[in-house]
């Protein structure tokens, strides 16, 4: 990965056009569609086809296109081929020629390129005016393949209603696209009826269909003039009524960094300096060393113990793990870290446990306070804080913690206007002190070692183990005497 | 005119030791480290629900800590509280402003949040006396759109905004405690670490930031991507940050070696990245694109070893429950669903 001072960061110096997130994405769907119609270059090969009475001009199937995606894009699954087919066609650059929907199908389905006019980079934003006048057209010139579909249809009724007072303009510019269209050779017309239906298809999409020009609300209130002129795909001169949305008002435009940003940002710069790397080995070593124990424990790469509730749909999982009496897998965790003792209800009072029977659970008992403590609304945070010093650190505390006379210092420096931070040197330090010393032999006790191991006690030795072991013993003596009479019979007969 | 050029002089200067301090400790990649390991096999995770109910774009969704709930957020205007093993809505909350842009559940359970274009963030308190959930708090002071919100506990918040700013709140009295200013684009997104010591934000600068709360100071800045950082993520372990951009990759940063140590990338990939979600052990990273898909990344080792093909448009929020059983994605097609 290379390393510049680039890679501190920058805004981008390019129009914000180019960098919204649909212009970049329409930026690499450009250039695999100028490589794919690129004959010369190994593109796939775009030909007339004959049909019936007439020839369907510039075509090229849908599998011809899943191939070439595999075989220039690397894409092993077809399945992944067709997505990506898809979502070019889903943004217009590739549209069937006898459907609205624009899905890539793997199989003779035949499709056409999109004219680069009507390619969406060039930020089309169709006004229902223009819109309006491509559906009246339609319905002027007499083809079979111009016909309205059902939603069209409605579109253009409600349209009407809309545009009730205009209707005559509308009418006349239509009209006049009619004339325009006349004009043109048949093969090139059929070409350009399907391009510009594929057009509003993309911006007038099939109900239930994508509409892929929407953006996300937050990129679009940086859009740098969101009040720009609207050109029209049918050159109607924008009469300014177009209503901005709530979200095009346009948020306070970017500031240029005045010398206090530039200031605190070499403060940041010395911090990030002031600080010791740690070498890629290691850190990669313990990236490494982390998912490998904890992987058994993540469902979605090994099976889970007794079942996967969503799977099997029983809680006995979610059962177990509520409960106090935990499983040795879960028991082994609390030996990964302290941190991880201590994430679990049943790790913390197994530890505090512990440290009872030693008589030294101040320490942790302190350091679950300080975590309380962090968590209590603002009003409480000054009486809690001091109890807590009270407790654990005033002179003949009852419960009295270790502290180094540095940590002790500051604390009690703190205090003078207690906050929620006032014990974050404090908490460290103990908890540090409990890693390397209590934590250690936490591990080897007893009480842990019985519970990683599954040592439970004998059943025989409780009351309980006694009835049930007679149970057993009951039922095993009566399935072996059913047994022998079922035997016996058989060998009457 | 000749301070402002000695400051940049001095940034730029101090920008250059940092990446020679980078190069220094870069005695292997992550690629080379984890060549012995094998690649995790294909992981089919499926449908289990669908969360039905919301009838606009779902913006954000975030799972509780306890219990199997979620809260999701909706152009609807509504926040709804999911069970998601019954499906069932335990709260659909309707919201003063539709345009939110994010939520979040408290680790208590005891609250939510949320915000959006209405530039503050609106807190719920879900177990009220009377059992109406109202609003029980409204944080304003951003002066842009609120991207994202996360709780501390009950009584704090950090919110990460379109002005630039993150800010710590007291969600008690109302007021901004510490405001995390550094960015120079919108902020998107923000996590918080494990330990709750420092949160990392993701913004349209390019960069990833990781912030100390108590200091209130930027410690360490990320850069490589070449667009917006739309959604950022903590390693399980607290060590590294997972960032997911519009320029279709996501990077993994390491905090202790300070710098990028992979970047998970496909050719055939183009759309952007909306969110991210790190499996339980880290090895997985679940990542929702602008192509509809969810792709799940191997970590260790880059390479592509699922995808989540279900929704009918964009995946906006994804999220892996706590006990990493399940993950809960949202998307504009107006439906969540969990998978495992």
């Amino acid at each position: 990965m290379a390393e510049g001072s680039k890679d501190q960061g920058g805004t981008g110096t390019t129009d914000p056009e180019e960098d919204s997130p649909n212009m970049i994405v329409y930026r690499k769907i450009e250039d695999i569609v100028t490589r794919i119609q690129d004959e010369k270059a190994g593109g796939v090969a775009i030909r007339t086809v004959k049909s019936f009475l007439s020839k369907i001009p510039s075509v090229v199937s849908g599998a011809d296109i899943v191939q070439w995606l595999m075989k220039n894009l690397s894409v092993e699954d077809p399945a992944e081929a067709i997505h990506l087919g898809s979502l070019i066609a889903a943004h217009g650059y590739i549209f069937p020629i006898s459907d609205h929907v624009l899905t890539l199908k793997d199989d003779g389905t035949l499709y056409r390129f999109q004219s680069p006019y009507f390619w969406p980079s060039n930020c089309w934003e169709p006004e229902n005016t223009d819109y309006a006048i491509y559906l009246c057209k339609r319905t002027m010139q007499n083809k079979a393949r111009l016909e309205l579909a059902d939603y069209e249809a409605e579109n253009l009724a409600r349209l009407q209603r809309a545009f009730a007072r205009k209707w005559e303009f509308i009418f006349m510019q239509a009209e006049a696209q009619v004339k325009i269209d006349r004009k043109k050779d048949k093969a090139e017309r059929k070409i350009l009826d399907s391009q510009e239906r594929a057009f509003w298809d993309v911006h007038r999409p099939v109900p239930g269909c994508v509409n892929t020009t929407e953006m996300d609300i937050r990129k679009c209130r940086r859009e740098k003039n969101p009040h720009r002129v609207k050109k029209s795909v049918y050159g109607v001169p924008d009469d300014g009524q177009s209503q901005p949305s709530p979200v095009h008002i346009s948020s306070q435009p970017a500031r240029k960094p005045t010398k206090e940003d530039v200031q605190k940002e070499i403060t940041f710069l010395n911090i990030q300096l002031d600080r010791h790397c740690m070498k890629v080995s290691k850190v990669a070593d313990s990236l490494m060393s982390y998912t490998e124990q904890f992987m058994e424990y993540d469902p979605f790469v090994s099976a889970i113990e007794p079942s996967n509730p969503w799977i099997n749909d029983d809680t006995n999982f979610w059962d177990l793990e509520a409960s106090r009496d935990p499983s040795q897998q879960r028991v082994k965790k609390w030996g990964f870290s302290l941190e991880e003792a201590l994430k679990d209800p049943a790790g913390r009072d197994q530890f505090l446990k512990f440290l009872e029977s030693e008589f030294s659970s101040e320490n942790l008992r302190f350091w679950l306070a300080v975590q309380d403590l962090k968590r209590r609304p603002l009003q409480e945070v000054s009486s809690r804080a001091q109890e807590i010093w009270q407790e654990f650190l005033a002179e003949g505390a009852p419960s009295s913690i270790n502290l180094d006379s540095h940590s002790y210092e500051r604390t009690s420096q703190n205090l003078k206007d207690p906050g929620r931070y006032s014990y974050e040197d404090a908490q460290e330090h103990i908890f540090k002190l409990m890693k390397s010393d209590s934590y250690a032999r936490f591990l080897r006790s007893n009480i842990y070692q019985d519970l990683l191991l599954a040592r439970k006690k004998q059943p025989a030795d409780t009351e309980q183990g006694r009835r049930t072991s007679l149970e057993k013993f009951t039922r095993s003596v009566g399935k072996s005497l059913t047994g022998k009479r079922l035997t016996g019979l058989m060998q009457s007969s | 005119m000749g301070e402002m050029e000695q400051l940049r002089k001095e940034a730029e200067s101090l920008k250059d030791q940092i990446t020679a301090a980078r190069k220094a400790v870069q005695d292997t990649t992550l690629q080379e480290a984890a060549a012995g390991i094998t690649v995790v096999g294909r992981v089919q995770l499926k449908t289990r629900k669908t969360l039905r109910g919301h009838l606009a774009k779902i913006y954000a969704m975030h799972w509780a800590v306890d219990a199997n709930l979620c809260v999701s957020a909706s152009q609807d205007g509504k926040l709804i509280v999911w069970d998601t093993i019954t499906t069932n809505k335990v709260n659909a909350i309707p919201l003063k402003s539709s345009w939110v842009m994010t939520c979040a559940y408290a680790p208590s359970g005891n609250l939510v949040a949320c915000g959006g274009l209405d530039n503050m963030c609106s807190i719920y308190n879900l177990k009220g006396k009377d059992g109406n959930v109202k609003v029980m708090r409204e944080l304003a002071a951003h002066t842009g759109y609120l991207s994202c919100c996360r709780f501390l506990s009950d009584s704090e918040i950090i919110t990460s905004s379109g002005d630039c700013t993150c800010v710590l709140w007291d969600i008690e009295t109302g007021t901004q405690k510490t405001v995390f200013a550094g960015h120079q684009g919108d902020c998107m997104s923000l996590a918080v670490s494990p330990d709750f010591k420092f949160f990392i934000s993701g913004a349209c600068d390019f960069t990833a930031k990781l912030w100390d709360i108590r200091e209130g100071v930027c410690r360490q800045t990320f850069g490589g991507h070449e667009s917006d950082i739309n959604a950022i993520g903590f390693f399980p372990n607290g060590n590294a940050v997972i960032t997911g951009s519009d320029d279709a990759t996501c990077k993994l940063y390491d905090l202790r070696a300070d710098q990028e140590l992979i970047t998970y990338q496909d050719s055939s990939i183009m759309c952007g990245v909306t969110s991210l979600a790190p499996s339980l052990s880290g090895r997985l990273i679940l990542a929702g694109y602008d192509d509809f898909n969810v792709n799940i990344w191997d970590s260790l080792k880059s390479e592509r070893v699922g995808v989540l093909a279900g929704h009918d448009n964009r995946v906006s929020c994804i999220g892996v429950s706590a006990d990493g059983m399940a993950c809960c994605t949202g998307s504009w097609d107006s439906f969540l669903k969990i998978w495992n």
